[in-house]
């Protein structure tokens, strides 16, 4: 087990005008679950194989604990890539299935027999291991591949989207899996995903990206509550942050006829700014005598929860088509109608972020 | 209704059951043919005088599968033709079916399996990795990343005494404008694991020989690939006094069956010392030559044995100051033709034309040494049909699916369902299935930052 640490590690792809990673500078610690996530084309994956040895870094290093792994081929860096081998031999026990590449590094058979057995203890697969493959369900199977790796017992666990050939219901149980797998083994875990929902229930840490740049890495709910700019204000969270636009007035900012108050030292870190962008999560918002007022396009019960859709109220239906949409999660009995116009309110000032619209930094603590 | 993706429609595949499973289909549609084990649900079917392979895939893979093979194709790397993504099937029940891809099933081709099911020489399985590694390499030149080198994604056919290989399954590939040596390190890390794995299981079904030790085999493909590789991309440096080395590098590339497209020739300042580098290579060096001469399509080793045969025809037949092209003509006339010719319809099936026609000609070498005298071609042509072509197992339909590893599949469509003979003890109890059958299925795409918040409660922010 091991650190990892990014250190200004860039790649530049022959013939592109702009870093495909830029500078990444990320500490991943010993033992630690880190997700890299974003768009496609965020450098996300880059930044996971220029770590497994793939990718050239033309600038900055990368270490695996103390050691230097900038220059070294893949296969010396003791890493292990999960899921990339998912065959299952039919003549081979499950145990043999699991346990072949030990055989392949010379791995004494006593050695092997105790590694097998241990991952099987933890995979739930010491009843398979004298069985063939033959029958084994895709779980199952899942989980004998997973087997590969934990034998193996690499530094660092390497995954780069390895749900996303798997079919819904299948993506949800594997994702539990690795999830409690990794946290008992210990073992450092890199793990590339586009999905933030995956990230955010994964990972200890998220790391986001955009554009080969890091936007910020933090624990979920620190990510959530605190995002540091608008991309991940935007990105992280579904239904996403509502993202409003408005001017900067005495006391706050007026967005339609509704002036949020925001506090003056807020105010004043956006001196020559006269616009501002205001942030609100979707369960943040009331209905209040005072606030935002919005048409109901849609309402949408879920449980003791409803999510209310809405764009701002008074507009025509040629604007309605191209305004931004409103999310509200409302938890009355009674939800707004459709058709109807309430209107919505941060429920305590403290929950409304507040961005810089030149910048895209966050301006609030 | 299904929705067909093609840039070579087959309206023969319309009307097909699409609303069924693959699994479900009538056995009417199906072929059984050797195949190796997937994890996807593959079937061979029947349209019109054709066999297609058709995979059940989630969607991004099937489309991101079809438009790599068809980059491939269009590069001309050997591999499968992809012919088709069905998209937008919905079942009986209108419940969403996976989409296939369609690839035509390759002619003559030899899944591993059934190869080693035969009983197979040690000089094969050299034959057989030599092929392998020059496909990868191959497959490198053009920047394919494959991700999951394997003997189970790739056909062979047979290619005059050695095999071609050809790329099966493109599922984790990716095309890059140039590799960098660490992926290249990585399919070779790929490749031995997945190649032990696979020998490892041959040895455990006694199906490889005892003179073969997995580890000397994977470690050999590691020898041959880098030799390859240097040979095809490395600079070799020489003093001003051996120019012959640069004539000479380009002859090795023929021989391995490489044109040079681009040299890099760099000089040192005082001229007295030379750089030289292939930047371009193209593969298929002979096989291109047979096409220009005789329209003749066929693999690079059987290439080359038509052409030393062509040359041999132009020198006793006194023509060498013919054209090429006009005594190419006449060969294939007066030699090829009536041999191809001479095989009955139904012993068609075994062996394709140029194969037929190299081991003709290796059955005349060893009759007219036997014989102390020049056997004719159409005579050694009737002897090889008669002690050879006639005992020869069907390779265009190939019968091994039924009883793959000399053993009676328990479907002979699908040999992922095992073996008749497979002991049917019943399952171990596992606590985790149960567990995975209890969970709900996965509802709206919402975050749950409740659950989230009250996982992380023990450790407050």
């Amino acid at each position: 087990m091991a650190t990892v640490s990014f250190q200004q590690a860039t790649r530049v792809y022959p013939g592109g005008d702009k870093p495909a990673v830029d500078k990444l500078e990320l500490e991943i610690g010993d033992g630690e679950f880190m997700v890299l996530v974003g768009p496609s084309g965020c450098g996300k994956s880059t930044s996971l194989r220029m770590l497994a040895g793939l990718e050239e870094v033309n600038e900055g290093k990368i270490f695996i604990g103390d050691r230097d792994v900038t220059d070294l081929p893949p296969k010396d860096r003791d890493i292990a890539m999960v899921f990339q081998n998912y065959a299952l031999y039919p003549h081979m026990t499950v145990a043999d299935n699991m346990g072949f590449a030990l055989k392949m590094a010379g791995i004494p058979k006593a050695e092997r027999d105790t590694r097998v057995m241990e991952a099987a203890k933890l995979l739930g697969l010491e009843e398979f291991l004298a069985r063939k493959p033959k029958a084994l369900s895709g779980g199952q199977r899942q989980r004998v591949a997973m087997g590969r790796a934990i034998v193996r017992q690499p530094q660092v666990f390497l995954m780069d989207e390895p749900l996303s050939n798997l079919d819904a219901k299948l993506r949800v149980s594997t994702r539990t899996q690795i999830s409690a797998l990794v946290t008992r083994l210990g073992v450092t875990t890199v793990y590339v995903t586009h999905d933030q929902i995956e990230a955010m229930t994964m990972g200890d840490r998220v790391a986001v990206m955009k554009d080969g740049l890091l936007q910020q890495v933090d624990s979920p709910l620190a990510l959530y509550d605190h995002p540091a700019n608008l991309f991940v204000a935007g990105f992280i969270g579904s239904p996403a942050m509502n993202l409003i636009e408005g001017k900067i007035v005495e006391g706050g900012v007026r967005v339609g006829d509704f002036v949020m108050p925001v506090a003056r030292e807020i105010l004043a870190k956006a001196a020559g700014e006269d616009s501002l962008v205001l942030g609100v999560r979707p369960e943040n918002l009331v209905v209040a005598e005072q606030g935002l007022a919005i048409d109901v396009d849609l309402v949408e019960e879920l449980g003791a929860d409803g999510y209310v859709y809405g764009t701002m109220a008074g507009l025509d239906t040629a604007e309605k088509l191209k305004a931004q949409q409103i999310v509200a999660r409302i938890s009355t009995r009674t939800p707004p109608q459709r058709g109807t116009s309430v209107k919505l309110n941060v429920a305590d000032p403290k929950l409304m972020h507040v961005f810089s619209k030149a910048t895209q930094q966050r301006l609030n603590d | 209704m299904p929705r067909f993706l093609s840039s070579r429609p087959d309206s023969r595949l319309i009307p097909l059951p699409w609303e069924l499973p693959l699994s479900q289909w009538p056995e009417d549609h199906l072929v059984a043919l050797p195949r190796g084990i997937s994890r996807h649900v593959v079937r061979f079917i029947k349209v019109g005088n054709a066999v297609y392979a058709a995979k059940e895939v989630l969607e991004h893979l099937a489309l991101h599968e079809y438009r790599l093979l068809t980059e491939l194709h269009r590069a001309g790397t050997p591999s499968v033709e992809p012919l088709a993504v069905i998209t937008g099937r919905l079942g009986s029940e209108d419940q969403p079916l996976d989409p296939v891809l369609v690839t035509r099933h390759l002619e003559f081709s030899l899944p591993y399996r059934s190869l080693f099911a035969q009983g197979v020489r040690s000089e094969t399985v050299g034959r057989l990795l030599d092929a392998l590694v020059l496909l990868l390499a191959r497959l490198h030149l053009v920047g394919f990343l494959w991700g999951d080198v394997s003997l189970s994604n790739v056909l062979f056919r047979r290619d005059a005494g050695e095999f071609a290989a050809y790329l099966v399954d493109a599922e984790t590939g990716e095309m890059h404008p140039r590799l960098t040596d660490g992926q290249r390190e990585h399919d070779l890390a790929i490749a031995t694991t997945n190649l032990f794995g696979e020998f490892c299981d041959l040895e455990a079904g006694k199906l490889l020989d005892d003179s073969l030790d997995p580890q000397r085999l994977v470690d050999s493909i590691l020898a041959r690939y880098r030799e390859l590789w240097a040979e095809l991309t490395g600079a070799e440096e020489f003093s001003d006094t051996e120019m012959f080395r640069i004539e000479k590098r380009v002859r090795r590339l023929n021989a391995l069956g490489f044109d040079v497209a681009e040299l890099a020739i760099d000089t040192s300042p005082d001229g007295s010392r030379l750089r030289i580098q292939p930047k371009v290579v193209d593969a298929g060096h002979h096989s291109r030559r047979l096409l220009r001469l005789t329209g003749l399509d066929v693999e690079e080793n059987q290439a080359r044995r038509l052409l030393n045969d062509l040359d041999t025809f132009r020198a006793r037949s006194n023509q060498a100051s013919v054209d090429e092209a006009v005594v190419a003509h006449r060969w294939v006339t007066e030699s090829f033709a009536p041999v191809v010719a001479a095989v009955p319809d139904d012993l068609r099936g075994k062996r394709e034309g140029a194969q037929i026609f190299h081991e003709v000609l290796d059955y005349r070498w060893y009759a007219s040494q036997r014989e102390q005298r020049e056997v004719p071609l159409l005579e050694a042509t009737a002897g090889y049909i008669r002690d050879v072509l006639t005992t020869l197992p069907d390779e265009a339909i190939a019968p091994e699916a039924v009883h793959l590893d000399g053993r009676q599949l328990a479907n002979p469509y699908d040999p992922s369902a095992g073996f008749v003979d497979d002991s049917d003890e019943p399952m171990p109890v596992d606590p985790w299935e149960d567990i995975e059958e209890s969970e709900p299925e996965p509802g709206p795409a919402y975050l749950d930052i409740d659950a989230l918040r009250a996982r992380s409660k023990p450790s407050p922010q």
